[in-house]
């Protein structure tokens, strides 16, 4: 993680003034997104001031209202951004997600589909307990209809967001909450990423690390500190949980045959062990070893002591590496 | 504008002409409890026979541009807003020609070339569907409507959505068809205060209680509400109260209402009553009885050429996941 360049919340705001420079039907609205502060990470200072109150505002602490709206206005030809202020409370605002927005398009045979995306800062490390640290991506994996963004960088970001943003389907954006201030190179001018492609964030030959979001530094720090050893470890970041670019994963697993998914989140019912899955059913004879780092089956905890040790870091994901067997480390 | 402002400025063809679209609302409900009975409908559905005014007389005051949300007692929202009744039976069908082409079904029939936004097979969907709907259309020009029972007052969507229109000022009317009924049990003994109209009192929001059964009543405050929204002065609850004829759904012979109190109903059918008041304004009963012949003739047709039309073949259906 460099210490100059572009900072993730500032790649952030860039995507969404950039695409409401763009297109005026976009519009962005949240609790506390409007406010000087720019909402409690402040990721969106200024934003109101440029484009007005018509298009940018902060609404009431009313996650079910801000969701449906964001539904209802897509319907009607806006392209709604919405910040659920934590992911954790996606619990309140997933009926027009899931039930409404996700179908639309193919329930009403295509007569229109659902541009919105939903942004949230998700993930641990943060010391907020349980209820503010968690990673709401799988609890909308199994949802056809819905596009999962996860970035792993500030240019990652910008181009993730552009492209969710320009996306005619709702999307669920995802923003680790220690990503926020990491700086890093800020994308090429204007660089837009579709979702629903992988990238090889570090190439190797001897086993391929894949994860999303925060995984992803700290897949590619491990990945460092592996090679020190001799192993040459690939990372695969995901960018996208849903749709899943199964291909570059398969095709890098053939070169490796080993695979190991790093997710922060529980191991049952996960993108990970999904993931797993998938790579058994259409390369099974490709791999000579497949496992997944995940969190233990509980709600993530509050003291740092604990939390440091629940939530799979970059050095955990090395020293998983090195137990396993079947990998020579010196 | 009171009610008898909005009749004035009206010649009494204009209620004949929605006392037709009542009318093949109830014959579609009984087509569709035939229907069903024979087997052609699958599932479930929720009768809205008895409700024919309040979809009627609100639709009337909104032009062809404006957005309605509906709920799973829909079919009278969809008729009402211009849904063809063609497309609108082969749906309940399970046909390719629905208006859907039979992926929705009875519950969650879109049709967005008539500003149906949608109907909502969870109560309380359609208030949100709208009050996003009225944000776009405050940009429009439009007004933005939301259908929903009794029932759906009690869930958060009512609360939060309310609070949120009128926040923002939204051009939205928020009407409520109070059946007395959410799902098997009576309204009253679940809905705190007891009165629906006068949460809207606690949002700074105008509301009125009207009778849902008179499509005179209904119109004259939806052109009222229509007009409030449209000149930006904000959002409308109106609670009509009205009675299904019928139990929630398909599996609900409603025997927990008592008897009398379904007799008073049925006294009180709308269709009866806007029949009687044509009469009274001096509409011939050969006018009348023409507009009746005509619309069973229409709805015959529609179970005919549905009846006759295709399934969704499986092998030649192409769905995609994404709008591309």
């Amino acid at each position: 993680m460099t210490s100059s360049g572009l900072e993730f919340r500032v790649a952030i705001r860039e995507a969404i003034v950039e695409e409401m420079e763009r297109d005026e039907s976009v519009v962005f609205f949240g609790e506390d997104v409007a406010a000087e502060q720019g909402g409690v990470f402040a990721v969106t200072p200024g934003i109101q001031e440029r484009f007005g109150s018509e298009r940018v505002f902060d609404t009431p602490i009313s996650e079910l209202a801000l969701s449906g709206a964001a539904f209802g206005a897509a319907v009607a030809g806006l392209r709604p951004i919405i910040e659920i202020m934590f992911g954790d409370f996606m619990g309140l605002a997933m009926d027009s997600l899931v039930n409404q927005s996700a179908k639309y398009w193919y329930l009403s045979n295509e007569q229109r589909s659902v541009p919105l995306v939903v942004r949230s800062a998700v993930g641990g490390g943060g010391r907020f307990g349980a209820i503010h640290s968690q990673t709401h991506a799988t609890w909308f994996q199994g949802i056809p209809g819905l596009k999962i963004a996860f970035p792993s960088s500030p240019a990652e970001a910008k181009g993730l967001l552009k492209g969710a943003i320009r996306d005619d389907n709702p999307v669920i954006f995802l923003e680790h909450k220690r990503l926020y201030s990491v700086k890093g190179p800020a994308p090429a001018a204007g660089e837009v990423l579709a979702l629903g492609r992988a990238r090889i964030a570090r190439p190797g030959k001897d086993l391929t690390i894949v994860s999303v979001g925060k995984g992803v530094p700290d897949a590619l720090e491990a990945a460092e500190q592996l090679a020190a050893g001799g192993v040459q470890a690939e990372v695969i970041d995901l960018r996208t949980l849903r749709p899943l670019d199964l291909d570059t994963v398969l095709e890098s697993v053939a070169r490796t045959n080993r695979l190991l998914a790093v997710e922060e989140g529980p191991r049952t019912g996960g993108w990970g062990s999904g993931l797993l899955g998938r790579v058994a059913e259409h390369g099974l004879h490709d791999l000579d070893d497949a496992w997944l780092l995940a969190t233990d089956e509980l709600p993530i905890p509050y003291s740092p002591t604990l939390e440091d040790a629940f939530i799979p870091g970059a050095g955990a994901i090395a020293a998983a590496v090195r137990e396993r067997a079947g990998i020579a480390v010196s | 504008m009171t009610v008898d402002a909005a009749l004035g400025t009206e010649a009494p063809a204009a209620y004949l002409e929605r006392y037709g679209l009542m009318l093949l609302i109830r014959l579609f409900e009984t087509e569709m409890q035939r229907l069903f009975l024979k087997g052609e409908v699958h599932g479930t559905t929720h009768l809205c026979a008895g409700q024919e005014a309040v979809p009627v007389g609100v639709c009337s005051a909104l032009e062809p541009g404006d957005y309605l949300a509906g709920t799973y007692r829909g079919h009278g929202h969809a008729l009402a807003k211009g849904t063809s009744p063609d497309a609108l039976l082969a749906e309940m069908l399970g046909r390719a020609t629905g208006v859907c082409a039979g992926r929705a079904g009875s519950m969650n029939v879109i049709d967005v070339e008539h500003g149906l936004v949608g109907c909502f097979g969870i109560v309380g969907g359609s208030i949100a569907a709208a009050t996003g709907a009225a944000l776009a259309a405050k940009r429009q020009g439009r007004v933005a409507v939301a259908m929903f029972g009794d029932g759906a007052t009690n869930q958060g969507y009512f609360h939060e959505c309310l609070n949120f229109a009128k926040v923002f000022s939204l051009p939205a009317v928020f009407v409520c068809e109070n059946n007395f009924y959410g799902e098997f049990t009576p309204m009253l003994e679940v809905t705190a205060g007891q009165d629906i109209a006068a949460r809207a009192g606690a949002f700074g929001i105008p509301s009125g209680v009207l009778d849902g059964n008179d499509v005179w009543a209904v119109r004259g405050a939806a052109v009222e509400a229509v007009q409030r929204a449209r000149s930006g002065h904000g959002p409308t609850l109106l609670e009509c109260q009205t009675y299904r004829h019928h139990g929630h759904s398909k599996a609900d012979p409603a025997r927990y209402r008592p008897p009398e109190e379904v007799e008073r109903w049925l006294a009180r059918d709308p269709l009866t009553i806007a029949r009687a008041r044509l009469v009274d304004l001096g509409v011939g009963e050969p006018e009348i009885d023409e507009v009746e012949e005509a619309t069973r003739a229409r709805m015959d047709r529609a179970v005919q050429e549905a009846l006759a039309a295709p399934y969704p073949d499986p092998a030649t259906e192409h769905a995609t996941e994404f709008a591309p």
